[in-house]
């Protein structure tokens, strides 16, 4: 029986192992350094809130892998033979296999900051991320202030976190408003405020120089770039994004650059070896897509489609329209199509912007501004219709009747007060008036 | 590791948990309140009774708004989970476990040894605790209070002081808020106030009402059918012959057309007592219920168990009312057990027919053997010697049911078991009136709740909140819809979710249910190629 190895026990080999079930009868390993049951990693911040306990982010019970022959290995994988088809462990055990994928996903960037391997500071991405979190910020007595680099998605749900322990936070963002390379301006702005509202030292166009030690190891300040100041803390959140977690694949002959190159099939240049989600990179970006997508809908995806070219039916990654979707705090964000922040925006795309008086619901529409083709909706604080939009993006609807029909994409609970008729007459005065 | 440091019996304790001072100073004149209660409980003589009662639950009423209001009004508003699982009372720490203990010694005193609580027997004048609340009582209807006066008056204002706190709680949600001023609405005004006043009715000799919350239908009311009940109803003129026949009215019209429209949620979770405890005080433990893949297959083997218990209870009471000569009165004992053998083999009949399908393998056992047990009755009864089964046995039944199930499942179970096993744990696996609604809102309902494409995360605070031990995530990272008997419309797992991927809705049959296997998002064809296989 042809043996599928899959390192990784993310979202990404996960989705592979069980449609390779649901297609096949192979003999299916995964292994996993990290934890022994796949857990939902979006769900980390949760954990540290009181909102969850740790076996609340498993998706299934323990007994759903053994009923569906799914072997779970822990261990962490040092080397990669490719001649013998051999993985090594780190504990020098061995495993052969006859297919292999490589789902290792990312790791917290670091950008050799002085001070950065000091007791108290951490990235957020690993299990023992958090367990190293709760050990060094488990209430605002053993953590007085905590800084976090990098205002990204991650960074901001650290944030939240420590927020809900009542430990006050700084939270240094490199950019001059928060997520603005993804974000427009008035969406972005509109987050800084309730950043700010949450209690939160936002500090803006500000870079991390070093961090500093006290006599025993432990953080014991941040050096602010631009200013010179020195913030006390006691934990240090590097958030700066992540990258893909290949290091032990770097000396092997699989081909690498920033992540394990791979073709539309998910192949790499060895045969027999595929590799999917956060650590995959694409040779040639897919549309306007990243070469390397770190979300969990990406991942989803590509085990999906790499279970199928494992059982015979050799088929390409070929993504749907962009979807994606986040939560500020309490505003919750989702995206369908492509929406640019002022930086990467084409010339071509041309916004429509709404704001609600209470700060917290916006929506910002794309289009294009020579066809008036409708291109990708942003919202904040309005849930929208993952379908409706995917249709209409398809049909490549304009502009116009996008805004017209929106009600019916609208996906807030029964009861909700709606605000498409105020968004539409929005739309229409904008043009009287330019 | 982490979680054992989070434990709430950690020393590290998260800081966020601790009290503030007007949360502590709240507690205190909660506890005051109680205290009053506890010390007429003691056969404390309280000068004037009327005073101290209205002490007490103002003390009770004004500490928990202040408490509210400092827990939530503080803060923006938005999704109030922190730290759930770090305090003592909502985790099975001590505090909910000597929580769950007192309310079950509560409810085994109410139902079995009133006289502790001061019940005068045989007519003689209440004391203790219940002599507190004949003040009130008298006010209402006129008679002396009794512990049933006093468990609605307490009942009533859990209702209406957690109620307040769940609204603050979820003020930017108009679902919650409609929802649950639904619940208090119903529970003050049909169970609580109109009853009253009907026993005020009873003081004229025309009337002679037995109690009867208009809300509460049959199999809830399981004590509508008995000959006192219906002898009393009979005997009061048109008012009592109509509550009678709307009586009937709900169980065979009303409901099942609600449900069809909206889904058993209009009952559930807007209207009935139970289910307005359960989430109001019962919210802070509605993530405690069991979500495993076991406690789902013992919902169904229970929750039906208890139906057929009391369809056939019920139909041994009717019977044992009714005369056999046609002549007195139409309705016969032989015409109501065919009438009720051909009800019952319709409805089998028509499911079987029209949703086979949609059963899968041990619900179909499961009504298969059900229906096999009712029809061994009726051919026992058919076949002559046995007469005497549904005679000898019907008040035998009526009074098992009302000591299991009626007492000790929905009270010291149900609700005394809260802290451990969660809010729902009647309407899970006792209430025959919830099987009945569950089974037409998975059969025959526009109801359902829709997910939003591929947006699920999987981060499980759907399943984790549900307070009916749905696996939500199960469904919704599968891009599923959910239509499950058991679901109650609480709509908290759209509220808490992260994504925005849930949405409570009414639509079409057509397409309700839509197992999938690839997600939206994906490659077109290939989400064709494996759904539509
Ligand atoms: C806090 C946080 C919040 C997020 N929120 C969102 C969100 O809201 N929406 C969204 O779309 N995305 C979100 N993401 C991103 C998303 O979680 C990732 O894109 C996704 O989990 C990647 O899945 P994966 O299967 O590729 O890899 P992973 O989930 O990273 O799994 C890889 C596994 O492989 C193991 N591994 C690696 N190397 C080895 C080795 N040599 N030997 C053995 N095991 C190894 C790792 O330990 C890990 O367990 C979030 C990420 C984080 C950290
Ligand atoms: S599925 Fe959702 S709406 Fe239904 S009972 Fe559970 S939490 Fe409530
Ligand atoms: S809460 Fe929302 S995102 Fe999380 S598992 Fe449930 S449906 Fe998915």
């Amino acid at each position: 029986m042809e043996h599928i190895v899959i390192i990784g026990n993310g979202i990404s080999g996960v989705t592979a192992a069980r449609h390779i079930r649901k297609l096949s009868d192979k003999k299916i390993t995964i292994i996993s350094a990290e934890t022994e049951y796949f857990f939902s990693r979006t769900a980390l911040m949760y954990i540290y809130m009181g909102h969850m306990n740790f076996e609340h982010t498993q998706p299934y019970e323990n007994w759903f892998w053994e009923k569906n022959r799914i072997n779970l290995k822990k261990g962490f994988v040092e080397t990669i033979n490719t001649n013998t088809k051999t993985l090594h462990f780190a504990d020098n055990d061995k495993l052969n296999y006859d297919k292999l994928i490589i789902a290792t996903g990312s790791k917290p960037n670091k950008f050799g900051w002085p001070g950065q391997d000091l007791n108290g500071v951490m990235g957020m991405y690993h299990k023992q991320d958090l367990d190293n979190l709760e050990k060094f910020a488990p209430n605002n007595q053993m953590c007085k202030r905590a800084v976090i680099v990098g205002g990204g998605l991650i960074g901001i749900e650290l944030a939240e976190m420590l927020n809900s322990r009542n430990i006050p936070v700084t939270f240094l963002v490199r950019e001059s408003s928060f997520w603005n390379g993804v974000l427009p301006d008035g969406e972005s702005e509109m987050i800084n405020r309730h950043i700010k509202n949450h209690h939160i030292d936002l500090r803006l166009s500000s870079n991390l120089k070093e961090i500093k030690p006290d006599e025993n190891g432990n953080v014991k300040s941040v050096i602010i770039e631009e200013t010179g100041e020195e913030i006390i803390c006691n934990v240090v959140g590097l958030t700066a994004g992540v990258s893909p977690n290949i290091d032990f694949i770097k000396n092997s002959n699989i081909e690498t650059d920033k992540g394990v190159k791979v073709n539309r099939f998910l192949e790499t240049n060895i045969p027999d070896i595929y590799a999917v989600g956060d650590c995959a990179e694409q040779h040639e970006p897919i549309g306007q897509r990243r070469p390397i997508e770190a979300v969990w809908y990406t991942g989803r995806m590509m085990g999906e489609t790499v279970a199928q070219t494992i059982c015979g039916n050799r088929i390409a990654y070929k993504p749907g329209h962009w979807f994606n979707s986040a939560k500020f705090f309490d505003i919750e964000y989702q995206t369908y199509g492509w929406v640019h922040g002022s930086k990467g925006k084409p010339d071509y795309e041309q916004h429509f912007h709404w704001k609600h008086n209470d700060d917290t619901k916006c929506i910002t529409v794309a289009y294009h501004k020579d066809t008036n083709t409708f291109l990708g909706i942003n919202t904040l604080g309005i849930r929208m219709r993952h379908e409706t939009f995917d249709t209409w993006l398809t049909e490549k609807r304009d502009v116009d009747y996008v805004m017209d029909h929106l009600s019916e994409a609208n996906f807030d609970p029964e009861f909700y007060k709606t605000f498409e008729s105020e968004i539409y007459s929005a739309y229409k005065n904008q043009f009287q008036t330019a | 590791m982490s979680n054992e440091l989070n434990h709430s019996m950690s020393l590290a304790k998260p800081e966020a948990n601790n009290l503030s001072i007007k949360q502590k100073i709240a507690v205190l004149l909660g506890v005051i309140g109680l205290f009053i209660l506890t010390l007429a409980l003691l056969n404390t003589q309280f000068p004037n009774k009327g005073l101290f009662l209205s002490i007490s639950l103002g003390l009770i009423t004004v500490g928990t708004i202040i408490f509210a209001h400092d827990a939530y009004l503080t803060k923006l508003e938005g999704i109030k989970n922190d730290g759930v699982w770090f305090k003592s009372m909502s985790s099975r720490g001590i505090l909910g476990w000597v929580t769950g203990i007192v309310l079950t010694g509560f409810y085994i005193v109410l139902y079995f040894y009133p006289q502790f609580l001061g019940q005068g027997q045989n007519g003689e004048a209440n004391t203790g605790l219940i002599s507190l609340f004949d003040p009130l009582s008298i006010l209402l209807s006129g008679n002396p209070a009794s512990q049933w006066f006093v468990y609605g008056t307490l009942y009533t204002v859990a209702i209406l002081i957690f109620g307040y706190k769940f609204m603050l709680k979820y003020r930017h949600n108009r679902y919650q808020q409609l929802r649950t001023g639904s619940v208090m609405f119903f529970q003050l005004g049909f169970a609580f106030l109109i009853p009253e006043f009907m026993s005020r009715l009873n003081e004229s000799p025309d009337y002679n009402l037995p109690y009867y919350d208009l809300k509460s239908m049959w199999p809830l009311n399981y004590y509508l059918f008995d000959g006192w009940s219906i002898n009393g109803l009979l005997s009061s003129g048109n008012l009592g012959l109509m509550m009678l026949l709307f009586g009937i009215a709900s169980i065979f019209v009303i409901s099942p057309f609600l449900t069809y429209k909206y889904g058993k949620r209009w009952y559930c979770s807007w209207v009935c007592g139970c289910g307005g405890l359960a989430e109001t005080a019962g919210d802070s433990f509605r993530h405690l219920s069991s979500k495993k893949l076991s406690a789902w297959k013992l919902e169904r083997w229970l929750i039906h168990t208890v139906l057929v218990f009391s369809v056939v209870m019920t139909t041994a009471m009717i019977y044992t009312y009714l005369g056999k000569d046609p002549n007195k009165f139409w309705l016969t004992r032989s015409t109501f057990l065919l009438g009720v053998g051909i009800l019952l083999t319709l409805v089998f009949v028509i499911t079987m027919v029209f949703k086979r399908n949609e059963l899968d393998k041990d619900a179909r056992y499961g009504a298969i053997g059900y229906f096999v047990v009712i029809a061994a009755l009726f051919i026992m009864h058919y076949t002559g010697t046995s007469d005497k089964i549904f005679l000898i046995k019907s008040s035998a039944l009526r009074s098992a049911y009302g000591l299991y199930i009626g007492s000790i499942f929905s009270g010291v179970i149900g609700t005394g078991f809260y802290p451990i096993l969660g809010n729902r744990v009647w309407c899970r696996f006792g209430c025959p009136m919830a099987a009945i609604l569950g089974f037409q809102q998975r059969m025959f309902s526009k109801f359902r709740i829709t997910t939003n494409g591929g947006q699920c995360i999987s981060c499980g605070n759907c399943s984790t909140y549900c307070e009916m031990g749905i696996d939500v995530r199960a469904y919704a990272q599968k891009g599923e819809n959910i239509v499950r008997s058991s679901c109650v419309g609480c709509g908290i797992c759209a509220a808490v979710c992260p994504r925005g991927v849930l949405k409570l809705e009414n639509g079409s049959m057509e397409g309700r249910i839509n197992p999938n296997e690839i997600l939206l998002g994906n490659d077109v064809d290939l989400m064709d190629l494996v759904n539509q296989k």
